[in-house]
């Protein structure tokens, strides 16, 4: 999200789900909606029933990738070469939209002179897309009226994350393509609340609704509002409290809702800095591999047990309602209050609704919600006002950069952390499968959906099982520089030759225990879309 | 008037409405009810089951309402003598080759088909003949498929095919023995189902219901909450339906902004994790290698005097919290303002960035 906020202002989908079925042109980059976000993939379906063209960009055969008109088979991590070769291909051939570059963005000489250096030789060798390939997408995507990028965690969690995201708002600068109904960059969030945990500020360099800490204003107004005199020095990241508590120089964590020792890459390194600490708290519905490190386990309460409000991909805030009292009698509102409490600065709140108002009080983003407005309608921020509609398509004015303009930002391919080589030859790219989610820890308890999909599979390429003498059923070890797995294979022509896939919703095979620790510099996202590993019987 | 509005007259009062709209869109819009069995807001107008037809002055037939747009001046009328008459034998036809189990059916009290038969007054004993009696379907962890239930209304099938594209159920058979089925009637299973439910949400009668919610209560006696899904990004909003303070089954909001009703086999089918007998149901402190259950008092005053005493031993640079993208809002801006109120510092993080 910081890419997108970098070259256009907000970190945040520039559009609205409900404009996708008008969509004449659908750029699907490393997304795969049909498995992990089934309902945004009907309104995508539509829109290639309404006649939409379809270019995907994934190095697995996706449902969708099946269908696409242009399938940009990339190699994992090459993400910036290919959009740097499209934009110079657009460049070259005057594809451009000269009247939006020039009214309404800055940067463009330097992007300019950066993409020459990708031209089609080039990039057909870093990618593995052929140069037809690369000019018809690009054709494509610049003539289409109302064309929308949609994309996923397979252009975010890489080394180059951040970049990978500026490289798409770059592409749609070029063209125009924003600030438009049904014509934007859409990023699908992975967890039912990733916008609103970003929005609402446990980040360690802004306060809630992306006020920076070093505005001045802004922090006197949460000063006076919570009567206390805030730290003015930039926090630690999670990865940084980690490799921190891995040198004895940190010693607390309170862990609300989060499985780091399943679901971070590298755990080895991660379940050494929680056995570091000395003293760790963790809040879950459910035991993880985390809470096995606690010192205090705290029960949670499901988003069946509470009232609150969780805040969609396209910036909706919509009520959750409590429907069954929380099973251990607390939700986890009233635990941080209660913990508040007892050390000194006291918190007290009667409903979540009044801690709406003090965000809307505090957040612009968020000034005009309250649950008495989201009774009634359903709203997308920015929502400034009590009778502001809420906002459907972003930037059709202004970027909310200084200036209002948007930024081109020149970005040179570097590719993946680790790459395959004689040891290690395969590239493991992991995520989910459609039937379940994340840790499991929630669908794994769904008798129906175990049923189904029981267990690990290690998809792979019919050409690479028949190198390594493995057949559908097969056990076999999958191995990196960093760890060791036994898991079943499963032959398919969703993964190509070279690549490999597994989900990490399964305890038993723990595939973060080989995903690598390279992370993205500026976000700290970890690069769980490519790390190399060995396959053996 | 702008280009995009026509007005037309619905039993004999003038409306406005869109230009391409349906009349049975331009009625509901005005709060007149059309009976309809095949027509589903997410679904393209289809015009099966008839029973929407009404009569437009000036046309010698009655019109399916839900495939015939609006025309200016059109003159509409949704009840009479000939338009009961049709409803009547209508539903009467579907009578004749349905069980009329009612009282032991799952769909009752929100059938459409009993609805429709009690609004007409319609039994089923009118005409007699061949009923079906095929073998139900139920040998997956999610749908019951009873045929001899269907109304062949097709919506199951068109929702497989136009919104989610599986293309899991189609017409199988000929003539009387045609009905919505798998390909070759195999078993559903993942290689020719996703298991998203979305027929079940859309069948107006008992045909097609949902498995683990059989017998769990009557539609009469369940608590309805709406409220947004905890899984992935999309935020779709549905029901959860609470018997005796438990969630028994979670069923479709059509009205919802977001997904209208459509959800998926996570949002659908997952939600057993609630009552899951491993949930951790009190706090619980470590002791040596084990954990021993306590009282919130005793797991709260312990985490406060540790973080007080750690802030006062290293400095308070030496904690900090996580917060989670599975939280609501509100308990993410409470995390933050914990951190920067009691910690006294920023380290404050959460995992959107993973």
């Amino acid at each position: 999200m910081a890419g997108l906020a970098t070259s256009l202002g907000a970190g945040a989908a520039t559009n609205s789900l409900a404009q996708m079925p008008d969509i004449d042109m659908l750029f699907l980059f490393g997304s795969n909606p049909t498995e992990a976000h089934p309902i945004v993939s009907f309104y995508l379906k539509k829109a290639l029933r309404n006649g939409a063209k379809l270019v995907v960009g994934d190095p697995r055969k996706t449902w969708m990738a099946r269908r696409a008109d242009v399938w940009l088979n990339l190699r994992p991590g090459s993400n910036i070469a290919l959009l740097n070769g499209m934009v110079n291909v657009i460049l070259q051939e005057g594809w451009e939209n000269r009247e939006f570059i020039e009214k309404r963005t800055e940067g463009f000489e330097e992007l300019k002179k950066k993409v020459k250096e990708y031209d089609l030789e080039t990039v057909e060798k870093l990618t593995g897309v052929s140069k037809g390939n690369i000019i018809e997408a690009a054709r494509l995507y610049s003539h289409a009226d109302k064309a929308m990028i949609v994309y996923g965690l397979g252009v975010t969690e890489h080394q180059t994350g951040t970049e990978n995201a500026m490289a798409i708002a770059n592409l749609a600068l070029v063209c125009g393509h924003l600030g438009r109904p049904s014509t934007g960059i859409m990023a699908l969030r992975g967890q039912n609340n990733v916008q609103g945990a970003s929005d609402l500020g446990p980040l360690p360099s802004s306060f809630p609704g992306y006020q920076a800490m070093s505005n001045t204003g802004a922090r006197e107004k949460f000063e006076k509002a919570w009567g206390v005199t805030l730290s003015t020095e930039i926090g630690l990241k999670s990865v940084e409290m980690l490799e921190k508590a891995c040198e004895g120089k940190f010693k607390g964590i309170f862990i609300l809702g989060e499985d780091p020792a399943q679901t971070d890459p590298n755990i080895n390194e991660v379940r050494k800095a929680l056995d570091s600490l000395e003293f760790l708290v963790v809040q879950d519905i459910f035991h993880t591999e985390t809470t096995k490190h606690a010192h205090v386990i705290l029960p949670g309460a499901s988003f069946a047990e509470k009232d609150g409000t969780f805040t969609n991909g396209e910036r909706r805030v919509q009520r959750v309602r409590k429907a069954v009292e929380p099973i251990a009698g607390k939700a986890e509102w009233q635990v941080i209050c209660e913990i508040a409490t007892r050390m000194g600065y006291p918190m007290s709140y009667r409903h979540p609704s009044e801690i709406m108002d003090e965000i809307a009080s505090l957040t612009p983003i968020y000034g005009g919600i309250s649950y008495a407005r989201l009774e009634k309608e359903s709203l997308q921020w920015p929502c400034p006002t009590k009778d502001h509609p809420g906002t459907t398509t972003l930037y059709t004015d202004l970027f909310s950069r200084p200036g209002g303009l948007a930024k081109f930002m020149a970005l040179d391919h570097k590719g993946s952390g680790e790459t395959p080589d004689s040891e290690y030859p395969y590239v493991l790219i992991t995520g989910r499968v459609r039937e379940h989610y994340n840790n499991g820890s929630m669908t794994r308890r769904s008798p129906g959906i175990m049923e189904l999909v029981p267990e690990e599979l290690l998809e792979i390429n019919a050409e690479d099982a028949m190198k390594l003498k493995i057949k559908n059923g097969d056990k076999v070890s999958v191995s990196s520089r960093r760890g060791k797995i036994k898991v079943k294979v499963k032959v398919t022509d969703r993964s190509q030759p070279g690549n490999v896939f597994l989900t990490f919703h399964f305890p038993e095979a723990l595939s973060n225990l080989l995903t690598s620790e390279h992370k993205d510099p500026i976000t700290g996202t970890p690069e769980y879309k490519s790390c190399a590993v060995k396959i053996e019987k | 008037m702008s280009d995009h509005k026509v007005k037309i007259k619905i039993n004999g009062t003038e409306i406005c409405c869109n230009r391409g709209d349906t009349i049975l869109k331009a009625a509901r819009m005005a709060g007149v009810r059309i009976p309809t069995l095949c027509h589903d807001d997410r679904l393209e107008p289809y015009g099966g089951c008839r029973l929407c037809s009404v009569e437009v002055k000036g046309v010698p037939r009655l019109l399916p309402a839900c495939t015939t747009p609006v025309a200016r001046k059109m003159e509409v009328i949704t009840e009479s003598e000939t338009i009961t008459r049709i409803r009547k034998r209508i539903v009467s036809l579907m009578l004749s080759n349905h069980p009329n189990d009612c009282m032991r059916c799952e769909k009752a009290g929100e059938c459409a088909l009993q609805d429709l038969a009690y609004q007409y007054g319609v039994d089923g004993s009118e005409y007699g003949g061949e009923r079906w009696d095929l073998p139900i379907r139920q040998a997956n962890p999610f749908i019951v498929y009873d045929p001899n239930k269907c109304v062949t209304c097709g919506r199951c099938i068109r929702i497989c095919n136009e919104v989610v594209m599986a293309g899991t159920i189609d017409w199988v058979g000929r003539g009387f023995h045609t009905y919505p089925d798998t390909a070759f009637r195999k078993p559903r299973s993942l290689s020719n189902c996703e298991f998203c439910g979305q027929c079940v949400s859309t069948c107006p009668t008992g045909a097609l219901i949902d498995k683990k919610g059989r017998g769990k209560g009557r539609v009469n006696e369940l608590t309805r909450v709406k409220t947004t899904c905890g899984y992935c990004g999309t935020g779709c909003n549905f029901f959860l339906n609470v018997k005796d303070g438990k969630v028994v089954k979670v069923t479709s909001d059509y009205d919802a902004p977001v997904n209208h009703g459509n959800l998926c086999i996570k949002g659908r089918y997952g939600y057993e994790f609630i009552h899951s007998a491993d949930r951790i149901k009190t706090p619980l402190i470590r002791r040596g290698d084990s954990f021993h259950e306590a009282t919130w008092d005793e797991a709260l005053d312990l985490i406060a005097d540790k973080f007080t005493g750690l802030i006062k031993k290293y400095g308070n640079k030496s904690v900090g919290a996580f917060s989670s993208s599975r939280c609501t809002n509100e308990e993410n801006f409470l995390i933050a303002k914990f951190a920067r109120t009691v910690f006294r510092n920023n380290n404050v993080d959460n995992c959107a960035r993973v």
